[in-house]
């Protein structure tokens, strides 16, 4: 039994797929619909509600951030960009999982850097957003490298957020699940797994489908359901999977819903004195990695009208003109390099909903405003009038480059003053060495209970400071991998 | 206007929720105040949408905050905020925005970002900032 089909879960079920020929039953249950084709319209509020939980706009605990994670068949990787990076060495020495090794993590990389077509975008596809970025980086001096991406056929719609109206992202929904049903692999969608008990059995709850919602109706009937498993594979995503154990009663580890981190993220914005090409193009071609000595992360991005409003600081006036400006805006996410404290983690409330504690150290608000000030130089160096950042007042104009660590200062980066999101959701079921520092062991096999296994974002023990879905699905590989090892003795 | 959030936002104090909303509204996104009838009835079903689908408990707080936003200005400028004119409304606003407590400004934060979704998220809005991504991309530019 495989919960969930994002990037790890579908990974799971392609590499289960053998095991249907020997004839072992292999089951994906997804809490998300199955999209069509022409379900992909491109309507910001539509595709956000239809595809993310709680529309892109997860709150934590104490309300200060928002966390974004998708809820369908393909999971998360129906609305990711499709940015394909592999694991720094470092970071994984750091993470010290015995068992887990650079070298291994590469090559099952590797493997699905093919299969989903991963390959460098031809010059003549990229728009000035990513232009700008290049030029913009090079002046101010640092070094700009170019994303791998996973797409077939793009046509430059810049709408891969709100899930790829053309079919040409290489997400799970499309190279993995297919493969895997074509394999015989059964996925039921819309069947949520409420709780799992220690008998192996999984309550399920498979929902209607609202009249006038997207998505195919389930292939169960609706209604709840007791389903015996002889192996559970956990891909729920690292709130999902986290969440799932900690209401489903279970001897599991305590260190279960540690360590969770995500790349806190924010949207910055700079005025051009004339049109560029930013809402057409593929959003994301370009990245300059500061991770190792500064903490952040820049990537080229580019956001929709209300995503873009709302990331800005401040209102009135000053708001709408920059937001009238939009032809003239070239955009750059931020991405904070955090790491696992103690506080933040996830949890349940009483009735079993995710809770996620997350507060932001001095070292992450370091981090943001360090990458601000490396944001607004690479703005500048690109030619822009004025950058949009937080600052007091939040424009900043050209003549101001030269007092840029002036202006963007740590007190302009309290919580509640502007808008981080996350994207990179990780940890809150670690690798490790035992039950007594990890929830799992290094082929996702949960301490003391050999039949479940989790294989997702939540294995990561520490965040992974680059984009993390290759290494999801490099450890759901390693995940499949032991369970066709140990099938027959589970099974027995 | 703004009748379904009436139900959306159960407002304590006897405070019609529309018209501190339209308040809200107009001092956020000051071009709001052109939006005919049809334009904020979308507006009104955007945000009335969204905080639907939110748990009872934060429905509960935006009430609150709603109703704490418009009557607390009554201590310092002897009118509640609907009644303000629009310098004293941004006034009033940037200080919610920029208070020391993170009850307050957490609170606004949340304010804003429902007016901007009733705004921004309305296709009209979007292509009026000349927003064009569309599924053809590069072909509908060329
Ligand atoms: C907007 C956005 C852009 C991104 N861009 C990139 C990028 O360019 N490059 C990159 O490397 N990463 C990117 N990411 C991150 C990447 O998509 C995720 O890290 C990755 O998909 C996580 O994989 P996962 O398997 O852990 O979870 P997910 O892919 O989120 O899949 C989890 C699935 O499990 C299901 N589920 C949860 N609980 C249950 C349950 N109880 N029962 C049944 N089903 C359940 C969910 O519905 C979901 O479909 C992006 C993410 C977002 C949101
Ligand atoms: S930019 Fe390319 S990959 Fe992204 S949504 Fe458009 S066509 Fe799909």
């Amino acid at each position: 039994m495989v919960i969930g089909s994002g990037a790890g879960g579908g990974t799971v079920a392609q590499e289960l797929a053998p095991l249907v020929r020997d004839g072992v039953r292999v089951l994906v249950l997804e809490k998300g619909p199955r999209f069509a084709d022409d379900d992909f319209t491109g309507r910001e509020l539509e595709m956000a509600d239809a595809l993310y939980q709680d529309g892109g706009a997860f709150l934590t605990r104490d309300g200060t951030m928002t966390l974004a994670f998708a809820s369908a068949y393909g999971g998360s990787t129906v609305v990711y960009t499709g940015t394909s990076l592999t694991a720094p060495a470092r970071v994984i020495r750091a993470w010290d999982v015995p068992g887990i090794d650079h070298a291994d993590l590469q090559a099952r990389s590797a493997k699905y850097t093919e299969q989903n077509n991963v390959h460098l975008l031809d010059e003549t596809l990229i728009n000035d957003n990513n232009r700008l970025f290049v030029v913009g980086g090079r002046n101010a001096g640092y070094y700009v490298e170019q994303f791998p991406v996973n797409v077939k056929g793009c046509r430059g719609s810049s709408l891969c957020n709100l899930g790829c109206p053309n079919q040409a992202k290489q997400g799970t929904n499309r190279v993995q699940l297919p493969r895997a049903e074509r394999a015989g692999v059964e996925v039921v969608t819309r069947a949520e797994v409420q709780r799992i008990t220690s008998d192996r059995t999984l309550d399920v709850r498979v929902s209607e489908r609202s009249p006038g919602a997207k998505g195919a109706p389930s292939e169960w009937a609706p209604g709840d359901y007791r389903v015996q498993a002889h192996i559970v594979v956990v891909a729920g995503g690292a709130i999902g999977t986290t969440s799932l154990l900690l209401r489903s009663a279970l001897p599991a580890p305590r260190s279960l819903g540690h360590g969770f981190t995500c790349h806190p993220a924010l949207i910055l914005v700079a005025e051009h004195p004339g049109p560029i090409t930013n809402d057409v193009g593929h959003p994301k071609s370009y990245f300059v990695d500061h991770a190792e000595s500064e903490r952040f992360v820049l990537e080229t991005c580019m956001y929709f009208p209300f995503v873009t409003a709302k990331s800005l600081t401040g209102f009135g006036a000053t708001h709408s003109e920059i937001m009238r400006a939009f032809p003239r805006l070239q955009m750059i996410l931020l991405l904070a390099c955090d790491h696992a404290t103690p506080d933040n983690r996830i949890a349940v409330d009483r009735a079993g909903r995710p809770v996620v504690h997350y507060r932001v150290t001095p070292q992450t608000v370091d981090g943001l405003v360090r990458g601000t000030r490396a944001a607004a130089r690479i703005f500048f160096a690109a030619g822009a009038r004025r950058v949009h950042a937080p600052a007091d007042p939040p424009l900043i104009e050209a003549s101001d480059a030269g007092r840029l660590d002036e202006r963007i200062t740590a007190r302009h980066f309290r919580p509640g003053s502007l808008a981080v999101s996350a994207a990179h959701l990780m940890g809150g079921c670690g690798m490790g060495r035992g039950a007594a520092d990890s929830v799992t062991d290094s082929w996702g096999v949960v301490h003391g209970l050999p039949w479940l296994r989790v294989a997702d974002a939540s294995l990561f023990p520490d965040s992974l400071e680059i984009n993390p879905y290759l290494t999801i699905m490099a450890l759901a590989d390693r995940v499949a991998e032991a369970v066709r090892r140990d099938v027959a003795a589970l099974l027995g | 206007m703004f009748a379904r959030l009436r139900v959306a936002v159960r407002f304590p104090l006897m405070t019609p929720a529309h018209a501190v909303l339209c308040a809200i509204a107009t001092t956020v996104v000051p071009e709001a105040t052109g939006l005919d009838a049809t334009q904020w009835d979308e507006v009104e079903r955007i945000i009335a949408r969204a905080i639907a689908a939110r748990a009872p408990g934060l429905r509960r707080s935006l009430a609150l905050y709603l109703a704490l936003l418009e009557w607390l200005p009554l201590l310092r400028y002897g009118r509640r905020f609907s009644k303000l004119d629009a310098e004293r409304r941004t006034r009033w606003l940037a200080r919610l925005q920029d208070a020391p407590v993170l009850l307050v400004r957490r609170g606004f934060w949340g304010v804003r970002t429902l007016i901007l979704m009733g705004y921004y998220g309305r296709p009209d809005a979007a292509a009026a900032i000349g927003y064009r991504a569309a599924a053809r991309g590069w072909e509908a530019r060329r």
